[in-house]
């Protein structure tokens, strides 16, 4: 992720035309290809069709012999992936969700630079945020003002939390440590001044999270290793071993004497880990690519991921597998970051494509597309009560959606 | 099982006994084995559910809470702090 900076531009033929053009690394059908921008706008009008046919509003026999098959791409070829899975299949009975209408309701500008995490306050009102240049925000989403601002001494902070209590945010990123900051409105104290040095680990920091009290942060970094450490004394608590290489993202369970979370890999593993005894409970290796987020259902049986290979997937602790896969042909940029809604039945992943797919966690289907970001949508939350959710991108920006 | 083979006799009254005893028998198995399941799951919570389960226990949950879903439901724009409020009319 650190060396994607500069966008190299490949000059070659394409995979599908075979013209010379620059090209881009596409995912279709979990293998990466690369095409040019002409291929690319063709393999995402062509998916409408597989979506009518699946939905029955055109027969399947009809179309073929109106539409002539686009050079290297056959209809029949992208039926494959549309399978039905168990949670579908299971919720064919249940009504589909209506027309959203979700709009950008707030824009927090500020950042410098690429804006690569966030992370809501309990009050359900204030954000945190993380960027390329060192700068972690406070801001008050309701009125748009920054309230704390602190600069680390590191670049590229790609983790950033809000303690429980409110008190307090934790942050880390290149500088292989996660520091936390006690929040204070006194004008008069450096909030650098009081910060304290919690996890030390071998490589990037990439993901870190308090547990149900301040007084622990759970940390996930790209020396493959995730680790529980205690705030006021910065000791190691337990570390947590079994990922190939690094860890990308991680994610607590929902409930109040929950012990268990899940973290994702560039391995294309999910792990799910017991925090007291540091084993892992179980593990899910179905994705294509590095997994880039994890987060898990409001019931705590179930978590969603998102990867680099374009799909969002459901996997289910109890049933111990994947039941369900949210993709599209047209989609073949990777998902970044995912969120449920309050009551687990939509899920949003924002994906590098600059759009936010909103997606029906029972149905499979696509609700929503939301448009705005310029760049790609590095970081997701949906706010603690559920009324908004909260994107930040790589375009400087973050937005308030309701 | 009683070990009892098929009479040879032609008495249809035995044979009859003899598989009203087979029924009784084999209805107590099946009650013992669900019993048996049953405290399993209890005890071992983390035991694995079929996917149809898992998956109705899922459905189950989203539509117990659907109704407290603000972005599923859309909630009324006084009560959404960040929906914008209308501007007053001076009179």
């Amino acid at each position: 992720m650190c060396d994607q900076t500069f966008l190299a531009v490949v000059f070659g033929p394409c995979d599908k035309c075979s013209n010379e053009k620059p090209l881009r690394a596409v995912y279709i059908k979990s293998e990466q290809l690369s095409y040019c921008s002409l291929c690319v706008e063709m393999v995402q009008f062509v998916d409408l069709h597989h979506r009518l046919k699946l939905h029955g509003l055109i027969p399947l026999g009809d179309i073929t012999h109106k539409h002539r098959d686009l050079p290297g791409q056959s209809f029949e070829a992208g039926l494959s992936n549309h399978q039905l899975f168990a949670v579908h299949q299971v919720a064919e009975r249940v009504e589909a969700l209506g027309q959203f209408v979700m709009k950008t309701r707030r824009t927090l500008k500020g950042h410098g630079n690429k804006v690569l995490c966030m992370d809501w306050c309990k009050d359900k009102r204030r954000i945190v945020s993380s960027s390329q240049d060192g700068k972690v925000i406070v801001w008050d989403s309701f009125t748009t003002n920054k309230e704390h601002a602190v600069t680390m001494p590191c670049t590229w902070v790609m983790a950033c939390a809000y303690a429980p209590s409110g008190c307090a945010i934790a942050c880390g990123g290149l500088d292989n440590k996660c520091s936390v900051y006690p929040l204070t409105f006194d004008k008069n104290e450096n909030m650098a001044a009081k910060k304290k040095s919690v996890a030390m680990h071998t490589n990037y920091l990439s993901a870190c999270s308090f547990t149900n009290s301040d007084m622990q942060i759970l940390t996930a970094s790209g020396d493959g290793t995730c680790a529980l450490w205690d705030v006021e004394s910065g000791q190691l608590l337990q570390s947590f071993h079994g990922h190939g290489a690094d860890v990308l993202c991680l994610d607590l369970a929902p409930s109040e004497t929950g012990n268990t979370f899940v973290s994702g890999g560039c391995d294309k593993k999910a792990m799910v880990w017991d925090m007291r005894s540091g084993q892992c409970i179980q593990s899910f290796e179905t994705h294509d690519s590095d997994i880039n987020s994890v987060r898990y259902y409001p019931s705590g049986d179930a978590f969603a991921s998102g990867s680099d290979d374009a799909t969002c997937r459901l996997y289910d602790l109890r049933a111990d597998r994947e039941v369900a896969i949210y993709s599209k042909e047209s989609i073949i940029f990777g998902a970044s970051s995912v969120d449920f809604s309050l009551s687990g039945r939509l899920l949003f992943a924002g994906y590098n494509d600059y759009t936010i797919n909103v997606w029906d966690v029972l149905k499979g289907s696509r609700v929503s597309i939301l448009f705005g970001h310029e760049n790609r949508v590095s970081t997701l939350r949906v706010s603690p009560d559920g009324t908004a959710f909260c994107s930040g991108s790589w375009d400087h920006t973050l937005r308030v959606s309701a | 099982m009683s070990g009892k083979t098929a009479s040879t006799t032609n008495n249809i009254a035995q044979a009859r006994r003899t598989v009203q005893q087979l029924r009784i028998e084999a209805s107590i198995e099946r009650i013992k084995r669900n019993t048996i399941l049953r405290l399993f799951v209890c005890f071992f919570p983390r035991c694995f559910l079929p996917v149809s389960k898992a998956s109705a226990d899922l459905m189950l949950y989203c539509e117990e809470h659907a109704k407290k879903d603000p972005l599923l439901m859309g909630i009324p724009a006084s009560e959404n702090p960040f929906k914008d409020k209308k501007t007053c009319i001076l009179l």
